[in-house]
C-alpha cells in the first residue's frame, strides 16, 4: 500500500532516564551488592548494553527473605491497614508523578513502543497500586469473611513482556493484603524494577516490605525453593510454570501461576468487520505480541475468510514498525535473541508444515532484534503454530463454519488463558462465552486490562487470579475459626 | 518579627456550583466560639439559595456519575491531599468552632482526612461487594450494579463540624451522586474552608454544594424539592424529623434518619453511609447461538 505521507521521526527523549552504570539489589532498604556474577543489561533495539545488574545467589536471596520476613512481623503486619493504603496511595501517585520516566526506561530496557509503555503499561501499573491502596483497610468486605491474615513473605518471579505491570500485579496485592516481598524481574528487564525500589524509598515504605533480587533462573529458583516463603507467585511460561509446581509440591506454599495462553480470538460472519480487524492486530501485535493472553489463533468463519485476511493485510500494512521510542511505532523491538531465534524456529516449522507465512513489506532496522508481522493461513489445528506458544508477532488463522465448530477449536489446546468473540449478536456472545474454556473472555474487543478485573487461566494456563476481589484470595487466608 | 501584624480576616460565604457567593437574601448571622466570643459572619442560606443549590447538583450529576470510578477515586483522594495542606488551618477552625483542645482538634482533623481516603477507595469497589451475575433459571446472563441515586440533599451534623460533614458528605460523593449540604448552624466555619479544599481538588462545580445556615429553615424545602432524590436527616432538628420525612414522601424520596443522639464519627462507618444513596440495576440479557 503506498503512503500517502511519509512519517518524520517523533522520538520520545531518553534524557528523562538516569541510567547508572550498575545496579545493586534492593534489600531491605537499600541497595546492596550481589554475590553472583553481575549481567548486563541491553535495549533491544540497539543491543547497545545500558547496564550492569548484581545477580542474587541464595545467600543474597536469603538474605532479602530474612529482611522481608522482619518487615512482615515487627513493622507490615502490625501495621494499621488504613496506613498500609496509605503507602501504596503514596506509590501510585509516585508512578504517576515520575510516569514519563517510567515509560521511557520501559522502552528501552524492554523494546515495546513508547506509546504503550506511556499509554498502556505504566498508567496501569499506577491504577493498580491506586486500586489495591484502597483495598488495604476493607478486607472484610474481600469474600473470605471477617478479619482475613496475610500469608507472611510472598515470593515473586515476573516476566519481560511487561515489566513494571507485572510488577504491580505481583505487589500491590501482596502488600494490601498485609504481606511482604521478594521480587525477581526477569533478567532482561530489571531496570523498572530498580527504579521501582527508588520509588519505595520515596515513598519511605518501611524496610524489607518490599525487595528486589536480580539475576537469572537460579535466582528465581532460589526464591521459590526458600524455606521462610510463604506463598510463591509466577507469571512466565507453562515450563517454568510446571517446575515451580513441583518445586512447591509437599510444602505449605500457596501457589498462583499464570502462564502461556494459545487464545482463540473468534469472528462471526456477522461481526463488524472494520472493527474485528482493528481488534485481530490489537489482540495480535500489541506489545510485539509478547503477551500471555495474546489472540494468537484467529478463528474466522469460514464465508468471510476472504474479506477478513484481505482487509487484516492491508491495515497490518500501514503498522509501523522501528525505534520503540518514536512516538508512531506500532512495533517495536523482540525483547531478546533467544525469543528472536524461537519466533524464526517456530514460523519456519509453520512454513515446513504446510501453511502460508504471508508479511508485509517491511524494512528491519540494522541493528537489534526485530521480527515483523506475520500471518499465517491454510493453518490446520494439527499444526505447530496453532499449538504452541510463539510470544511474537504470529498470527495463525484457522476457519469455522458453525459455533460449535467454533467452540470446539477455540477449546481444542492446553491452555486456557483468553478468548475473544465478535459478532453482532449478543445472546451469541454469551452462549460462546459460556462454553469457551478461558478465564477472560473479550467480546468485541480484546488485551483489555483493569484493576478491578480479574485475570488468570483456566488449564494449564495456570491458576489464581490477579486483579479485582478474586486476585486478594491469593494472598488471604481466613481469620483462625 | 513583628508579632503585632493585624491578620486579614477571611468572608466566610456560600459554596454553591464551584463559586463563593453570599445568600441571595443579604443575610448572614455571627458565629461564636462555645463561650460567645466572636468568630466570623456567616452567610445565611436561604430558600432560593437552596434551589439554586439543587440546580447545581443536578446538572453535575451526568459527569460526575458518569466518571470512571477510578477518576472518581482520585478525586477524592485528591482532596484528602489538598485538606492535609490545610491541617493548621482546620485544627484551628474545629478548635475555635467546637471549642476542643488542641490535640482533640487534630485527631478529628486527621480523621476526617483519612475519611477521604476510605471513600475514595471505596468508588472502584462497590460494584465488585454490592453488584455480581445473578444465576437466574434460565438462558439469560443476568447481573446486578449499584448506581448512585441521584441529587442528595445532606442536614450535616450539628456537633462535629467537619469529621460529621464529611463522614456525612464524602459517602454522598463517592457512590456517585452530587449533594447539597446545610451545615451546622452554630459551627459552620470548617465547611466553608472545605468548600475551598474542594473546588481546588478537581471536584467539578456543582457535585457538592455546602450551605451555611439553618437546616431548620432550609430542610423542609429541601425534603419537598422534586429534583431531590434522597435526603439525609442526620443534623436535622429532632423535633422536625417527622415532619421532614412526610414531605420527603412526595417524592418518594430515600431518607435516612436522624439518630438518637449524634454519633461517635471516628468510628469506621463500613457501608452504612453509601448503600442509602445508591440503586441496584438489574439487566437481563438473552444467552443463545
Amino acid at each position: 500500500m503506498t503512503q500517502l505521507f511519509e512519517y518524520a521521526p517523533a522520538p520520545e527523549s531518553r534524557s528523562i532516564v538516569d541510567i547508572a552504570p550498575s545496579y545493586g539489589l534492593f534489600v531491605d532498604g537499600e541497595f546492596v551488592d550481589g554475590s553472583g556474577t553481575p549481567f548486563t543489561t541491553v535495549n533491544p533495539a540497539t543491543e547497545e548494553v545500558l547496564s550492569e545488574v548484581a545477580s542474587a545467589t541464595d545467600a543474597d536471596v536469603d538474605r532479602a527473605v530474612r529482611a522481608a520476613r522482619r518487615a512482615f512481623t515487627r513493622v507490615w503486619g502490625p501495621m494499621r491497614p488504613a496506613d498500609r493504603g496509605k503507602y501504596l496511595f503514596r506509590i501510585a501517585r509516585l508512578l504517576q508523578e515520575r510516569a514519563r520516566e517510567f515509560a521511557v526506561l520501559e522502552s528501552l530496557d524492554n523494546g515495546k513502543p513508547i506509546r504503550e509503555s506511556r499509554d498502556v503499561d505504566v498508567p496501569l501499573a499506577a491504577a493498580h497500586f491506586f486500586y489495591h491502596a484502597g483495598w488495604a483497610d476493607k478486607l472484610d468486605w474481600a469474600g473470605l469473611g471477617p478479619g482475613p491474615k496475610p500469608l507472611g513473605v510472598a515470593g515473586q518471579v515476573i516476566p519481560w513482556n511487561f515489566p513494571l505491570l507485572m510488577l504491580a500485579w505481583k505487589v500491590a496485592p501482596a502488600l494490601a493484603t498485609g504481606n511482604t516481598v521478594v521480587l525477581k524481574p526477569a533478567e532482561t528487564t530489571p531496570l523498572t524494577a530498580l527504579l521501582f525500589a527508588e520509588v519505595c524509598r520515596q515513598a519511605d515504605l518501611p524496610p524489607g516490605v518490599v525487595n528486589i533480587v536480580t539475576g537469572a533462573g537460579d535466582t528465581g529458583r532460589a526464591v521459590v525453593a526458600h524455606e521462610d516463603v510463604d506463598k510463591v507467585a509466577f507469571t512466565g511460561s507453562t515450563e517454568v510454570g510446571r517446575s515451580i509446581a513441583r518445586a512447591v509440591a509437599g510444602t505449605r506454599k500457596k501457589l498462583t501461576l499464570e502462564l502461556g495462553g494459545k487464545a482463540a480470538n473468534i469472528v462471526f460472519d456477522d461481526a463488524p468487520i472494520d472493527q474485528a480487524v482493528e481488534g485481530i492486530v490489537r489482540g495480535v501485535f500489541f506489545n510485539q505480541g509478547h503477551v500471555c493472553c495474546a489472540g494468537s489463533r484467529l478463528l474466522v468463519q469460514e464465508n468471510v475468510h476472504d474479506e477478513v485476511i484481505a482487509s487484516l493485510q492491508r491495515r497490518i500494512g500501514t503498522l509501523r514498525l522501528g525505534d520503540p521510542l518514536d512516538k508512531n511505532t506500532d512495533i517495536g523491538a523482540i525483547n531478546s535473541a533467544e525469543q528472536l531465534a524461537r519466533i524464526r524456529e517456530l514460523s519456519d516449522v509453520g512454513e515446513a508444515e504446510g501453511a502460508s507465512r504471508w508479511q508485509p513489506a517491511c524494512e528491519l532496522p540494522d541493528r537489534g532484534w526485530w521480527f515483523p508481522p506475520t500471518v499465517f493461513t491454510d493453518v490446520s489445528p494439527a499444526h505447530r503454530i496453532a499449538r504452541d506458544e510463539v510470544f511474537g508477532p504470529v498470527l495463525s488463522v484457522l476457519t469455522f463454519r458453525t459455533p460449535d465448530e467454533a467452540v470446539a477449536k477455540a477449546n481444542n489446546t492446553t491452555y486456557g488463558l483468553s478468548a475473544g468473540i465478535w459478532t453482532e449478536k449478543g445472546s451469541r456472545i454469551l452462549a460462546i462465552a459460556d462454553r469457551l474454556r478461558a478465564g477472560v473472555v473479550w467480546a468485541n474487543t480484546f488485551n483489555e486490562f483493569d484493576p478491578t478485573s480479574p485475570f488468570g487461566g483456566y488449564k494449564q494456563s495456570g491458576y489464581g487470579r490477579e486483579g479485582g476481589r478474586h486476585g486478594l484470595a491469593a494472598y488471604l487466608q481466613e481469620a483462625d475459626k | 518579627m513583628s508579632t503585632d501584624r493585624l491578620a486579614v480576616r477571611k468572608t466566610y460565604k456560600l459554596y454553591v456550583n464551584g463559586a463563593f457567593p453570599r445568600s441571595e437574601s443579604g443575610r448572614t448571622y455571627e458565629v461564636t466560639d462555645p463561650k460567645g466570643g466572636f468568630l466570623a459572619n456567616a452567610s445565611w442560606a436561604s430558600r432560593k439559595d437552596a434551589r439554586d443549590a439543587v440546580v447545581a447538583a443536578r446538572a453535575a450529576f451526568a459527569k460526575w456519575s458518569g466518571a470512571t470510578a477510578y477518576n472518581r477515586g482520585q478525586v477524592l483522594y485528591r482532596v484528602a491531599e489538598v485538606m492535609e495542606g490545610r491541617h493548621a488551618q482546620f485544627c484551628d477552625e474545629v478548635a475555635a468552632g467546637e471549642g476542643l483542645s488542641g490535640s482533640r482538634a487534630r485527631a478529628a482533623v486527621d480523621a476526617a482526612i483519612d475519611r477521604w481516603v476510605w471513600y475514595a477507595g471505596w468508588t472502584d469497589k462497590l460494584g465488585a461487594v454490592l453488584g455480581g451475575a445473578n444465576p437466574v433459571a434460565g438462558p439469560y446472563f443476568d447481573f446486578s450494579l449499584p448506581e448512585p441515586t441521584g441529587v442528595v440533599a445532606v442536614l450535616a451534623p450539628q456537633r462535629s463540624s467537619l469529621l460529621g460533614l464529611v463522614s456525612v458528605l464524602a459517602p454522598v460523593l463517592a457512590g456517585g451522586n452530587t449533594a447539597v449540604v446545610v451545615t451546622s448552624r452554630t459551627r459552620p466555619l470548617p465547611a466553608v474552608t472545605l468548600g475551598e479544599v474542594l473546588a481546588t481538588s478537581d471536584v467539578p462545580a456543582g457535585v457538592a454544594n455546602l450551605l451555611t445556615g439553618d437546616a431548620g429553615e432550609i430542610g423542609p424545602w429541601l425534603a419537598e424539592h422534586d429534583d431531590v432524590d434522597a435526603i439525609d436527616l442526620t443534623g436535622a432538628p429532632a423535633e422536625q424529623a417527622m415532619e421532614l420525612e412526610r414531605l420527603a414522601a412526595g417524592s418518594i424520596k430515600r431518607v435516612v434518619r436522624p439518630p438518637a443522639e449524634e454519633p461517635d464519627w471516628s468510628a469506621n462507618p463500613g457501608l452504612t453511609r453509601l448503600t442509602p444513596f445508591l440503586e441496584t440495576k438489574t439487566v437481563w440479557h438473552p444467552m443463545g447461538l
